[in-house]
């Protein structure tokens, strides 16, 4: 893929002696759509508002196309930002938002009008030109404030989560509009976001952080069936998390049975995590399976059936398109390609657990 | 150097405004009858402040409509409140719009219009006249104070009081009450301060037999301040300091402990 | 009693006070002003302005008020921008420190820059000190604008400094991401956004400026008439409350002027003290 626009190289950054960032190092490549998910406080805006020149970091450089812009003020940085709130410009109407950039860079009246017309066709708001922020919804102001960045052809354009004030279908319209965008645009964009509905729908690569570090950068796929941790796990979806004993290649122990995997190289009768979806588990016959249970709770779920299952001492969560009644005697297996095999956290801070802001 | 250039400035402008109370305080410590030489230090005034009837009468009448202008202002106020908090909106544009006038207007207007209609009226010129020349500019702040307070307030919990039993006057006070207390203790405190200042609305409003301390003041410019005002005055400003201190002092460490949990 | 409109006549007390003690007091200065002595109708009261000695006053009263509200502005902006920098979680502290000298009579707080500007006062002894020339403005036009200034700074450092804290940091990030540098960021941002602050700080700066007469008679000496002083002698000693009435009608004209630019300047009531 493309080179590396922007590189995070050894960045640290506190506050009022709590540390946000750790060490964090990261890249970006021309042309991809990076989300960094995770929860409150886990300096993912840190993060983008370090690249936007908004905050300094304590250690560390920020590289952009190989330059060193650490201390580069925002204005001069070839990035634009779309902020949380959309920090509209009240006093202003549409039009002069969108000018706003472009008129101090000295362009010509014609190229701006232009461009104002183009950027409020591009978010589907032809004819706001005159309005003011405060007489358009929510939604509306968000596409103002994403056409007033893009108007000046940001190589980058940074995402602070524009849609978290949007409600639901709101919030899914939004997705594939920023999709489209970015494939019209041909340009990079960062998003920070904590919901992980939208990072696996958006992104081409995601980075999952906690409490300063990064736990695991991958392809929406990867980060979702292949967790290299049991924050990562846990964070992305719904997930069975066991205490494990990885006894031999391809042979894990947990809740006193043996079970099939596929994983290698962890040595042998090392304590690992096990992460299983829901929808990975199937349910049989009693004596059929691995391991006996007995159904606890079931929830139609529409798509599914949610439903847990009591079986040797741990609660599995399993969804299925058939329903087993509560009080069944069921027997569950897992496919050995299913069953995900992680190291276990290898110090305090990279242990799971969400920070509330 | 920008920082030391805004603290340097910071400075100026508190030199500025303190520097003539540092010359009072100074001057009730001066031992002699005029301002313009310093004759030693003394404390002589502050002990024939108390001697001297005058002034004493009128720091009496300048607290007293205070306090009583304050809190009539307080109560009508509030209450009006509560009635403008559910009004049409056209009605309570009206009548905060008149509200403002006395607030926006000129004091000296406010001061003569008055006097006219305590003329006109046949009012007896003394107390009487003050106080409710006070209460009326006093009402305003009470409003513009409280008023707030209403619109934050969450309608659902006054209805939760009412859903779980209560009588609408105990859900006022139990629930309503003191959410608005705040604004309530603020307009009190504004009007108090605002009614203790006022010489403009007092001059015009007051009879002849009758004095606060500023319309005291206001006739002994020509003849020469009496030390005592001085010694009164840094009394009262020593004072409000002190008990701000303290009050400013209290929530900063209410809300520290807010923050820990 | 929140939700019902039943409590409408929990407004009737004020409304009658408010009647009583705001509006009737107003038409009575509408009616002493346009009448004579015997109270027949006459415009002369109002065209009264229209001598010398009047205009002379008013004149110098405008002029005295723009200047302080003028010189207001400029010592408060910085002021308040410096103030709201500092990101003081209570901001009641800064309000304390303007309101607190209220509490020291403002009659005497006027006075005593009497003894500061005195000839022997002690700021020309400092300039002595420091081999500068003295500073003769005690009795003069320069003496008033400096208590106008002393007494209403507060009232346009609070404004401003509210509409300032109330700014989105990042509304200013933003315009900053868009390419401005400091200066376009204050020029195009900041201040446009702060201007109901600033409206309503000058609104409470020029109109008790313009219609004081004690600072002028504690200041001015008792030589230099603004239009309040003339206003007041009227009442207290010349007893002539029709001219006295008709000059204030004037005098209000140019306060609804001011309320007027301000109300339309500030829609939204986004300034204001509070």
């Amino acid at each position: 893929m493309a080179n590396k626009l922007i590189n995070l190289v050894n960045i640290t950054k506190s506050y009022h002696n709590h540390v946000v960032l750790d060490d964090l190092n990261l890249y970006i490549r021309e042309n991809e759509f990076l989300t960094l998910l995770g929860p409150s406080g886990c300096g993912k805006t840190t993060t983008l508002r370090l690249i936007g020149g908004f905050e300094q970091p304590d250690s560390g450089e920020i590289m952009f196309d190989d330059e060193d812009i650490t201390s580069l003020a925002p204005n001069k940085r070839q990035v634009n930002t779309v902020f949380q709130k959309y920090a509209l410009f009240t006093h202003m109407t549409i039009a002069e938002n969108i000018a706003f950039g472009l008129k101090l860079k000295n362009k010509s009246r014609a190229y701006i009008d232009d461009k104002i017309k183009y950027a409020l066709k591009l978010v589907n708001l032809d004819g706001f030109e005159n309005r003011r922020p405060d007489s358009l919804s929510g939604g509306q102001q968000q596409r103002i404030a994403i056409a007033r960045a893009i108007v000046n052809e940001p190589k980058v354009l940074l995402l602070d989560e524009p849609l978290g004030a949007l409600d639901l279908k709101l919030r899914q319209d939004m997705q594939y509009e920023l999709i489209r965008l970015k494939n019209e645009l041909g340009i990079t964009f960062i998003y920070v976001t904590h919901d992980q509905e939208e990072a696996l729908t958006m992104s081409d690569t995601i980075v999952v952080m906690n409490q300063g570090y990064i736990q695991q950068i991958g392809t929406p796929e990867d980060i979702y069936n292949e967790p290299q941790n049991a924050f990562v796990a846990d964070f992305i979806g719904d997930s069975n998390l066991i205490d494990s004993i990885m006894v031999e290649d391809r042979l894990v122990s947990f809740l006193d049975a043996k079970w099939k995997c596929v994983d290698e190289g962890f040595g042998s009768n090392t304590p690992v995590d096990v992460v299983i979806r829901p929808e990975d588990v199937i349910l049989d016959a009693p004596g059929k399976g691995t391991i006996d249970g007995l159904v606890t709770h079931v929830i139609f779920k529409g798509v599914h059936y949610e439903m847990e299952v009591m079986a040797n001492g741990f609660e599995w969560l399993v969804h299925s398109t058939i329903m087993h009644p509560v009080g069944e005697k069921v027997s569950i297996f897992v496919d050995p390609f299913n069953i995900q095999i992680m190291h276990k956290p290898e110090s305090e801070d990279e242990e799971a657990g969400y920070v509330e802001e | 150097m920008k920082r030391f250039l805004e603290r340097f400035y910071v400075a100026v402008i508190f030199i500025f405004l303190y520097a003539p109370i540092v010359t009072l305080i100074v001057l009730s410590f001066n031992n002699s009858r005029t301002r313009a030489k310093w004759g030693g230090f003394t404390f002589k005034w502050y002990s024939s402040l108390l001697q001297n009837h005058t002034i004493m009468d009128a720091l009496y009448n300048t607290l007293l409509i205070a306090l009583i202008s304050a809190l009539a202002a307080t109560i009508i106020g509030t209450i009006t409140c509560i009635a403008l908090n559910r009004m049409q909106s056209k009605t309570k544009a009206v009548l905060l719009g008149i509200t403002n006038i006395p607030m926006l207007n000129a004091d000296i207007v406010t001061g003569i219009s008055l006097m006219l209609l305590f003329i006109s009226f046949g009012f007896r010129f003394g107390f009487n006249t003050i106080l409710l020349a006070h209460i009326t500019f006093n009402i305003p702040y009470v409003i513009l104070n409280v008023m707030p307070k209403f619109k934050q307030l969450n309608p659902n919990t006054f209805e939760a009081a009412l859903d779980l039993g209560a009588s609408p006057v105990y859900a006022f006070f139990k629930v309503v009450f003191p959410d608005i207390l705040p604004g309530i203790l603020s307009g009190f405190l504004m009007a108090f301060t605002m009614s203790l200042d006022d010489f403009i609305i007092t001059h015009f409003t007051k009879g002849a037999g009758i004095d606060t301390i500023s319309t005291k003041v206001y006739t002994e410019v020509k003849k020469g301040i009496k030390p005592e005002m001085y010694a009164l005055s840094t009394i009262i400003f020593i004072t409000v300091f002190v008990l701000l201190l303290i009050i400013n002092a209290a929530p900063v460490k209410k809300k520290k402990q807010g923050e820990l949990q | 009693m929140l939700k019902n409109k039943k409590n409408g006549w929990l407004a009737i007390p004020y409304t009658i006070w408010a009647i009583i003690f705001i509006l009737i007091p107003l038409v009575m200065i509408f009616y002493y002003g346009l009448v004579n002595r015997n109270g027949d109708f006459t415009l002369e009261n109002i065209a009264a302005i229209t001598e010398p000695e009047h205009i002379k006053a008013l004149g110098l009263s405008m002029l005295l008020s723009l200047i302080a509200t003028l010189i207001c502005i400029i010592l408060a902006y910085p002021l308040a921008m410096i103030l709201s920098k500092l990101g003081l979680k209570q901001n009641s502290f800064i309000v304390l420190i303007f309101i607190l000298p209220m509490w020291m009579n403002f009659l005497l707080r006027t006075l005593a820059w009497q003894t500061l500007l005195e000839k022997t006062g002690v700021i020309n002894q400092l300039l002595a000190m420091l081999h500068l020339p003295a500073l003769n403005i005690i009795n003069t036009p320069y003496a008033i604008v400096l208590g106008m200034v002393y007494n209403f700074l507060p009232f346009m450092v609070l404004p401003i400094y509210n509409s300032l804290i109330r700014l989105d940091q990042d509304v200013i990030n933003a315009a900053k991401d868009l390419g401005a540098n400091n200066l376009h960021t204050f020029t195009r941002v900041i201040f446009p956004l702060s201007l109901p602050g600033v409206i309503s700080g000058v609104t409470m700066v020029f109109i008790p400026a313009l219609t004081t007469f004690v600072i002028s008679n504690l200041l001015g000496g008792s030589k230099i008439l603004l239009i309040g002083n003339v206003i007041e002698e009227e009442f207290t000693q010349a007893g002539n409350w029709n001219l006295g009435s008709g000059l204030s009608l004037v005098m209000m004209i140019f306060i609804l002027i001011s309320m007027v630019i301000s109300a339309i300047a500030d829609k939204d009531g986004e300034g204001g003290m509070l």
